[in-house]
């Protein structure tokens, strides 16, 4: 079920200006990926053109290649629709549909790709619900709205939402950066359970995070404003915050910038 | 010495340079509210009390706007009375619920308006019919399509649709369908130039509904693999409901007291008459139009009466799209 992403030089732009330049990585499956650096390195916008939610943005483009297994997402005649429903995401703060009720927008994603039919939908929410930890809380008041959940709450249900299409690969754009600690702890948790299905790739500002949570991690920076944000390095998490090979990476770790 | 003690907290507190004023000549957040706690005149020895100038302008600016406001309320209220104190009576009377005006001169009284309401209805609702479409649609495209040089024209069109005179609309109308086409003055063609006046109202209020929307949601529903025409239908649209619910019923209330096109293309009768495409309509804006040239008490008394019931048809339909709009968004 999950997938391999593989990125080959990839450039990603706004309109002329060059975003994010010659990205080559590997993403294995099953497997967590961080990434991590300074703000407006990048990695977010990275980050989206792996689901091409980046074209989304007037003038996003990219240029290089994303393989999903033996995909080319970028490849012509691929839609960006259907590569969306295969890789899922997950927002920085939680966006659950405001005129939808709490099983309304878990099942949002079937619903509005035309799937019907009561039985399905009310296992596959009682399933995303489970899968995100957030069944007990909310099986009492399904019919609720889910903007009424706390924080916490509406981020899980948000992985629950993106979960109930079963996409192959989860993106996670800071997913618990509006969070509190206890809500943090809750979707970390979520998302070592998650990792046994699916290939997660989440963008983090808090480094301890990024160790707890991943196999693997990537630091992206940029050389200065308006250069474009390069992978500076990317190994398994333990070898990047015990024995980086490049100097940046160890000074952004220890806190000497950034 | 004390003083000195005072300014040494002002600073830690307030994050303050240190000055050589006294404390109570600067600005602390104690005074935000200057509205006249008790202890104004009795200087706190950290904050020290309100800077005299900075009071005095506050009340300055309230008391200005208090008086801009009691300005605007009360052309409004005088309004409001005196259509309602002068036009009531003929309104408790049933007659005037269940007939219309048909063989009553400006002499008698009696007779009733339901000609008139009815045909205010029709035409109204006919317009709102043609209108919401292209105007919701329109709004749309500009939203969520439009980049480039056709948006902006079509936006500017919108700004000068908006600002025509309903006389020109009406005009206009009349040299296309009168003129032009050689068709009659009917209700329909009221309706068209109704029309023109309804649209640009609809499209500014509801792209502001739909710029509202956060963005986030739309990204949501993009990242579950859902179109975006779906996701603008399922998603933005909704979300947006009761918002340009009330937009278009604000729409529909500035349309429904429009005389000038109805005094050109809507000839007035006072018969009932339904059909659009029939000739004579009436409406109220008309039917005031008509008994206001008479100066006898009967027709006088009717002229409020029919202003009166326009207002109040304003005001139900404003209610009724609140129902709806609470009803229509799903947040129970």
């Amino acid at each position: 079920m999950a997938k391999r992403i593989d990125v080959s030089d990839l450039n990603v732009y706004y309109g002329s200006f060059k975003a994010v330049e010659g990205v080559t990585m590997t993403v294995e499956p099953r497997s967590v990926t961080a990434f991590i650096g300074p703000s407006g390195c990048g990695k977010s916008t990275f980050l989206r053109t792996l689901n091409r939610m980046h074209e989304v943005i007037p003038g996003g483009r990219v240029e290089g290649k994303v393989m999903l297994d033996d995909q080319d997402l970028y490849g012509s005649g691929v839609d960006p629709v259907a590569v969306r429903r295969t890789v899922g995401m997950v927002f920085q703060r939680p966006n659950p549909f405001p005129t939808m009720s709490i099983y309304d927008n878990v099942a949002a994603g079937l619903k509005l790709n035309g799937i019907k039919g009561k039985k399905k939908l009310d296992e596959v929410v009682e399933k995303s619900l489970h899968g995100a930890n957030l069944w007990n809380e909310v099986k009492d008041r399904l019919n609720k709205p889910g903007a009424g959940l706390s924080g916490g709450q509406q981020q899980r249900l948000c992985i629950a939402r993106a979960i109930a299409v079963e996409p192959q690969v989860l993106l996670m754009d800071e997913p618990c950066s509006a969070l509190d600690p206890i809500s943090t702890l809750a979707i970390e948790d979520l998302i070592s359970e998650l990792k046994s299905k699916y290939t997660i790739v989440i963008v983090t500002h808090n480094m301890q995070q990024a160790a707890r949570v991943s196999d693997q991690t990537a630091f992206f920076n940029l050389a200065a404003t308006g250069k474009p944000g390069k992978l500076i390095e990317i190994a398994d998490t333990q070898k990047i915050f015990s024995n980086p090979s490049v100097k940046a990476t160890e000074d952004y770790i220890s806190g000497r910038f950034g | 010495m004390s003083s000195n003690t005072v300014r040494m907290t002002d600073v830690a507190i307030v994050d303050e340079p240190r000055s050589t004023k006294p404390a109570g000549a600067t600005d602390g957040p104690a005074t935000a509210d200057s509205g006249g706690s008790g202890g104004r005149r009795s200087p706190s020895p950290v904050f020290g009390h309100p800077a005299r100038a900075r009071e005095v302008k506050d009340h300055l600016a309230r008391v200005v706007m208090w008086l801009a406001f009691l300005l605007a309320l009360v052309p409004l209220v005088w309004i409001l009375w005196t259509v309602l104190s002068q036009g009531y009576h003929l309104l408790l009377q049933s007659e005037w619920w269940t007939n219309s005006q048909k063989g009553i001169t400006s002499r008698r009284e009696g007779g009733g308006a339901v000609h008139a309401i009815q045909g205010t209805l029709i035409q109204g609702l006919t317009t709102a019919v043609i209108s919401v479409p292209i105007g919701v649609m329109t709004a749309i495209y500009l939203v969520e399509y439009g980049r480039g040089k056709f948006a902006k024209a079509v936006s500017f069109m919108v700004d000068i649709l908006t600002g025509i005179p309903s006389i020109v609309a009406g005009l206009f109308i009349y040299a296309v369908w009168v003129t032009t086409l050689g068709l009659q003055r009917v209700g329909f063609a009221v309706c068209l130039a109704l029309v023109m006046l309804m649209v640009p109202v609809i499209v500014r209020s509801t792209e502001e509904m739909l710029k509202l929307v956060p963005n986030e949601l739309r990204e949501a529903s993009y990242a579950l693999g859902v179109p975006k025409w779906k996701t603008i239908m399922k998603v933005v649209l909704p979300t947006a409901f009761s918002g340009i619910v009330t937009g278009v019923l604000l729409g529909l209330a500035r349309v429904m007291g429009e005389t000038a096109p109805l005094l050109i293309l809507g000839p007035y009768t006072k018969a009932i008459a339904t059909d659009l495409f029939g000739g004579y309509m009436a409406t109220l804006p008309t039917m005031i139009n008509q008994d206001r040239s008479e100066s006898l008490q009967p027709a006088v008394d009717r002229v409020w009466a029919a202003a009166l019931t326009l207002i109040l048809l304003v005001l139900l339909l404003n209610i009724a799209g609140r129902v709806v709009a609470r009803f229509g968004s799903v947040r129970k």
